[in-house]
């Protein structure tokens, strides 16, 4: 479960309001994505959804309860780059969660533990296709090869929410589908909800199963930073949440 | 004629410009050393290469006739000693500083301006201190040392940690990581070969002091030597000490950069490519 509320939120920096007024409810297992142009506050929104950043004022809860403040392994990410360990291969980035999770200490499992941790990775790193490159640093991966990597990281320790900051935005057309479809998949599989910050409209309307759109309603001319931006289209594609509904 | 910045010399050609400069060296002393030899066979300022040879062979192949010692060998020990253990402290001071205040904010605002000011003292000014406070043996000179190198490396070191991606410290997070955990699979396996490269550049320093230290006090060494038999001009010993000392740093260097080629093998993954 992982239903989403966020009542009245506001974001200001000093001398900039980026967020106002902002209230929305998200149903448990949506695919929502933020759509909008640069700097009208998206990235700003999935931060604090991610507990990177506090909203200056209002409420974010999950599941009922307050958003811890910090990021926890409750809501995964992949960010468009550096998502992953330059230092571990392709398992040991996957199996590093694991690791985290049954040895604080050492951070790292050896034995029966690694070797069960190993075998799930392997299992997550078969859903993306990625088993043929278990032994490769990221640096020897493709793009859409090492965002596939991240997603499969976050798979690990099974987010009920998981967060992506354009993480198609640097691959090419091709590679892109590719993802989508993979996407699509591992999230009617895992059953986790999505928010996915993009550029690209079209790939929201591909993907989501909601299109939030976020953009100023009012502009100041002699104040560019005395309003913000908040949701101005809050667009349910009915036909996929009966898809998923049905599914 | 195509432009020279596009003409590249081949393997054989890389080794020949290479050592040309030192032939060219190895030459210019000799003519000028057999220049002043004919005019005086005593001359002291540029011995002949033979000399050279005699002077190692007594000292490194031979007791010293008063102490029993082979002299080289304990001045390379001592002084490879006193820089090893200088080097130690001052890079183990650099990976629990340098982490600490570059990933921890509370530690940074506490002890950033410290070391900031800490780093602008000229080592060799509290030189005197550290003698008058530590003596005259072995701590003082060892001090110096970690005084002298542990700044540049808290501060550089603190600065690579400050400049890691800021995404993979929220996945760590969002992976469950705690701050030790992060420290020990995330900043640490990273930090390690830009470390060693920071010491690699404080080579240079660190020799420095240590011959520093050594020529005001110290009853052996390879600085102490040198200044010993300066009083004497004795350019004969000198010199090839000056060069046995080059080698050693040199050697120190391929060595740490061996470490890092060796035990980091993901910096040069895929760097061949594309």
């Amino acid at each position: 479960m992982s239903r989403l509320l966020v009542r009245n939120v506001w974001k200001e920096y000093p001398g900039q309001v980026v967020l106002e007024r902002l209230s929305l409810e998200i149903a448990s297992g949506e695919f929502c994505a933020l759509v909008g142009p640069s700097g009208c506050g998206k990235t700003t929104f999935l931060r604090m959804l991610l507990g990177e950043e506090s909203p200056t004022r209002g409420t974010i809860e999950l599941d009922g309860k307050p958003l811890v403040a910090e990021p926890g392994p409750d809501r995964g990410v992949v960010f468009q780059r550096y998502s992953v360990f330059p230092h571990l291969t392709v398992l040991q980035n996957v199996i590093i969660g694991r690791e985290f999770e049954r040895s604080p200490f050492l951070g790292k499992l050896f034995g029966a533990k690694r070797r069960a941790a190993e075998e799930e990775a392997e299992e997550v790193l078969n859903e993306v296709g990625l088993s043929a490159h278990r032994a490769k640093y990221p640096a020897e991966l493709s793009g859409g090869m090492q965002q596939r990597l991240a997603i499969s990281q976050a798979l690990i320790r099974k987010p009920k929410v998981l967060l992506l900051d354009e993480p198609f935005g640097a691959l090419d057309a091709g590679t892109k589908s590719q993802m989508y479809e993979l996407l699509l998949r591992l999230w009617a599989e895992h059953k986790m909800s999505i928010f996915m910050v993009t550029h690209d409209l079209k790939e929201g309307f591909t993907l989501a199963t909601r299109v939030l759109a976020f953009d100023k309603v009012r502009i100041d001319p002699q104040a560019p930073g005395a309003y913000g931006a908040t949701v101005t289209y809050n667009l349910p594609l009915e036909d996929k949440i009966a898809a998923m509904a049905a599914a | 004629m195509r432009r020279i910045i596009n003409l590249r010399p081949g393997r054989g050609g890389i080794v020949l410009w290479g050592a040309l400069p030192f032939l060219m060296a190895g030459v210019a002393y000799a003519v000028a050393s057999s220049a002043r030899l004919a005019a005086n066979p005593n001359d002291k300022l540029l011995p002949p290469f033979e000399s050279f040879v005699a002077a190692i062979a007594r000292l490194a192949l031979n007791p010293d006739p008063r102490t029993g010692d082979y002299l080289m060998w304990v001045d390379t020990l001592a002084s490879l000693e006193r820089l090893g253990i200088g080097l130690a402290v001052a890079t183990a001071l650099a990976l629990v500083l340098g982490v600490a205040v570059g990933l921890i904010p509370y530690i940074r605002a506490g002890l950033s301006p410290v070391i900031g000011v800490i780093s602008m003292i000229p080592p060799m000014a509290v030189l005197p201190v550290l003698f008058i406070v530590f003596g005259l043996d072995e701590l003082s000179k060892v001090v110096l040392i970690v005084f002298g190198v542990a700044p540049f490396l808290v501060r550089d070191l603190a600065l690579k940690v400050a400049d890691m991606p800021r995404e993979q410290l929220i996945k760590a997070q969002t992976l469950g990581a705690s701050t030790w955990q992060i420290v020990v699979r995330v900043v640490l396996p990273q930090m390690l070969p830009r470390l060693i490269d920071a010491v690699r550049l404080s080579l240079g320093p660190a020799w420095l002091f240590l011959i520093s230290a050594e020529a005001i006090a110290a009853t052996e060494g390879l600085g102490y030597r040198i200044f010993l038999v300066r009083r004497y001009m004795a350019m004969d010993v000198i010199l090839p000490y000056v060069a046995w000392i080059t080698l050693l740093a040199f050697l120190s260097d391929a060595g740490l950069r061996w470490i890092n080629a060796r035990f980091f093998p993901w910096l040069q993954a895929g760097k061949g490519q594309s």
